[in-house]
């Protein structure tokens, strides 16, 4: 659950935080990515589709979307330390629920990053602390029984990565175009129940969850203040442009 | 001690490695800490000179013939125990794909905390600070650390390199142990096709093109623009990746990527909030828009108020002029 992209973020100063006031919460978009690769590979091989989030009651309405998709089963762990910037604390809680809940699963889908933390450390860290294979940033993946192949971009060249089940898998863009909700899937996710688990209940103390990383200072970016407009004739702009671009910018 | 993981790519070090290993002499500096390099691989000479000139005065040649193709779970293995063994202060890694697939499960391992894709560190009372940007930029956050190694990765193309220094410096070659079955994943391929565009995230200068270019086909006046200049890349706005003009590899914002070049060019994008958080710490950014309403001219340091089907071709001329 994170504010959508099109929020515009304020800081709350006097609690050193994001105002959450009129912010629009939606589902992390890269998540829809993974809940839809889970969904395709359910469609072509069977399976079982379980979605997990942890946070606040609120995140519910993020899982009853995924059900809404199509998912089978979802589960929320109750957190309320939402402002939460240690992407090791959530990936502790998830790697326990792995174990204590899930371990007969062989692929964890994530969305390669929250568009709210930006920390894209969620993934790797899980499947660091159940020592499974990971593949990060994907734009295709291929299953096999006991193995897989997933397609990554970095910085201009495409890597074919295999790797062994169970994996954690995390989603890109371009991986695939989620679906929409049916309005039958929105009914039949309104009748499913959402069970909530207590941090508690999953036998996690908050001495195990520690955070290394302390949040100090939320500031506002830079301003920047507009610069040189100009409004010419077409050929007098250019010329006027190579100029900027050749004594202020200095790039050519 | 300070460690830096140097990312090496087709037996190069990568410049994003040398500026890591820049700042993070900047802090030892402050620390009064030595500054150390890190290479893992299958055959790593020729290599650590370059991390003596940018600062370290020891390089760690960490080899295996395992080593030879990447691998997150045995990098992170034979980082992990490496480092349980040196005990540094804090590691340094650039934040490129590399880095921030290996930092966050390496931290994982050694119960630490990792302050991803930073733009600012500085040492304050004799610990490490790191600014980041969260909500794609659309606000900073500082961290601090409650526990040593500190882990930072760095924005690429955001911190300065240092003036060559020395080229002398210890380096000790280590062949570690690696087996098969720790490489539960592993590169078997690496695809850089030829001719292949050059990454947003990697070029001095971006030009984009957004909603205003009306379709695919006119893309190519911008390719023509990018081929001016010795290292530049097509960016694009979402719509225009949505609309399916370019690939989504292309699109800078906050579903996209977050780039800070010399030079920005945006070309018929208005500026949406989400694409501005990708691109507004941009060194020197121009918009050519016909809209003078359009967001993207308070961020621009030269804005063009204009058709860019006009503007353009006789940029395109003005450009080949001056290079001539």
């Amino acid at each position: 659950m994170v504010p959508d992209s099109e929020s515009k973020i304020k800081i709350d100063h006097s609690q050193n935080r994001i105002d959450p006031e009129g912010l629009n919460f939606v589902m992390n978009p890269y998540d829809e990515y993974a809940v839809e690769e889970a969904l395709q590979i359910k469609e072509s091989k069977g399976g079982t589709v379980q979605v997990v989030s942890v946070g606040p009651e609120e995140s519910v309405a993020t899982l009853k979307k995924a059900l809404a998709m199509g998912a089978d089963e979802a589960l929320l762990i109750k957190d309320e330390q939402t402002e939460t910037y240690d992407g090791l604390r959530t990936a502790k809680i998830i790697a326990r629920v792995v174990k204590e809940k899930f371990s007969d699963y062989n692929l964890l889908l994530f969305g390669k990053q929250s568009i709210d933390t930006d920390n894209a450390q969620v993934p790797s860290m899980v499947a660091g602390l159940l020592d499974w294979p990971q593949v990060n940033i994907v734009t295709k993946l291929e299953m096999e029984e006991e193995s897989g192949t997933a397609y990554r971009e970095v910085e201009g060249a495409v890597e074919r990565v295999s790797f062994s089940l169970p994996a954690v898998i995390s989603a890109q863009k371009g991986l695939n175009e989620p679906r929409y909700e049916t309005l039958k899937g929105i009914m039949a996710a309104k009748r499913k129940q959402v069970p909530v688990v207590s941090l508690q209940e999953l036998g996690i103390q908050e001495s195990d969850l520690e955070s290394k990383l302390k949040l100090g200072k939320m500031s506002p970016p830079p301003t920047k203040e507009a610069g040189k407009r100009i409004e010419e004739e077409p050929e007098e702009a250019a010329r006027q442009l190579v100029l900027f671009l050749h004594e202020e910018a200095k790039i050519i | 001690m300070i460690l830096t993981y140097m990312e090496v790519r087709e037996g190069k070090i990568k410049k994003s490695s040398l500026e890591a290993l820049s700042e993070a002499r900047r802090r030892a500096d402050d620390l009064g800490e030595a500054l150390e390099a890190v290479f893992l691989g299958k055959d790593l000479d020729g290599l650590a000179e370059e991390a003596y000139k940018y600062g370290a005065s020891k390089a760690y040649l960490l080899e295996n013939p395992l080593l030879e193709n990447y691998s997150s779970s045995l990098y992170v293995s034979v980082l992990a125990d490496f480092i349980n063994e040196i005990k540094p202060k804090a590691v340094f890694f650039s934040a490129t794909a590399m880095g921030r697939d290996l930092s966050p499960r390496l931290a994982a391992k050694l119960d630490a905390g990792v302050a991803a894709d930073c733009t600012k560190t500085s040492v304050k009372d004799s610990a490490l600070e790191a600014v980041r940007p969260i909500f794609a930029g659309k606000a900073l956050a500082s961290f601090l650390f409650s526990s040593e190694p500190w882990i930072v990765s760095l924005r690429p193309n955001v911190f300065p390199l240092i003036e060559p220094v020395s080229e002398k410096g210890e380096a000790i070659k280590k062949e570690v142990t690696a087996s098969q079955d720790q490489a539960k994943d592993q590169v078997v391929e690496v695809k850089r096709e030829e001719g292949a565009e050059l990454d947003v995230t990697e070029a001095d200068i971006v030009i984009s093109g957004g909603r205003g270019m009306k379709g695919p086909e006119n893309f190519g006046l911008l390719r023509d623009l990018i081929a001016l200049f010795p290292n530049a890349a097509l960016g694009s706005s979402r719509s225009a990746v949505d609309a399916g003009w370019v690939d989504h590899q292309h699109q800078v914002g906050q579903t996209g990527k977050t780039v800070s070049p010399d030079l920005y060019i945006a070309v018929g994008i208005s500026g949406a909030i989400q694409h501005l958080a990708g691109m507004s710490s941009s060194k020197f950014i121009v918009a050519i828009n016909k809209d003078p309403e359009a967001p993207i001219f308070n961020l621009a340091d030269f804005g063009v108020v204009g058709d860019l089907f006009k503007v353009i071709p006789p940029l395109k001329k003005e450009l080949e002029k001056f290079k001539e």
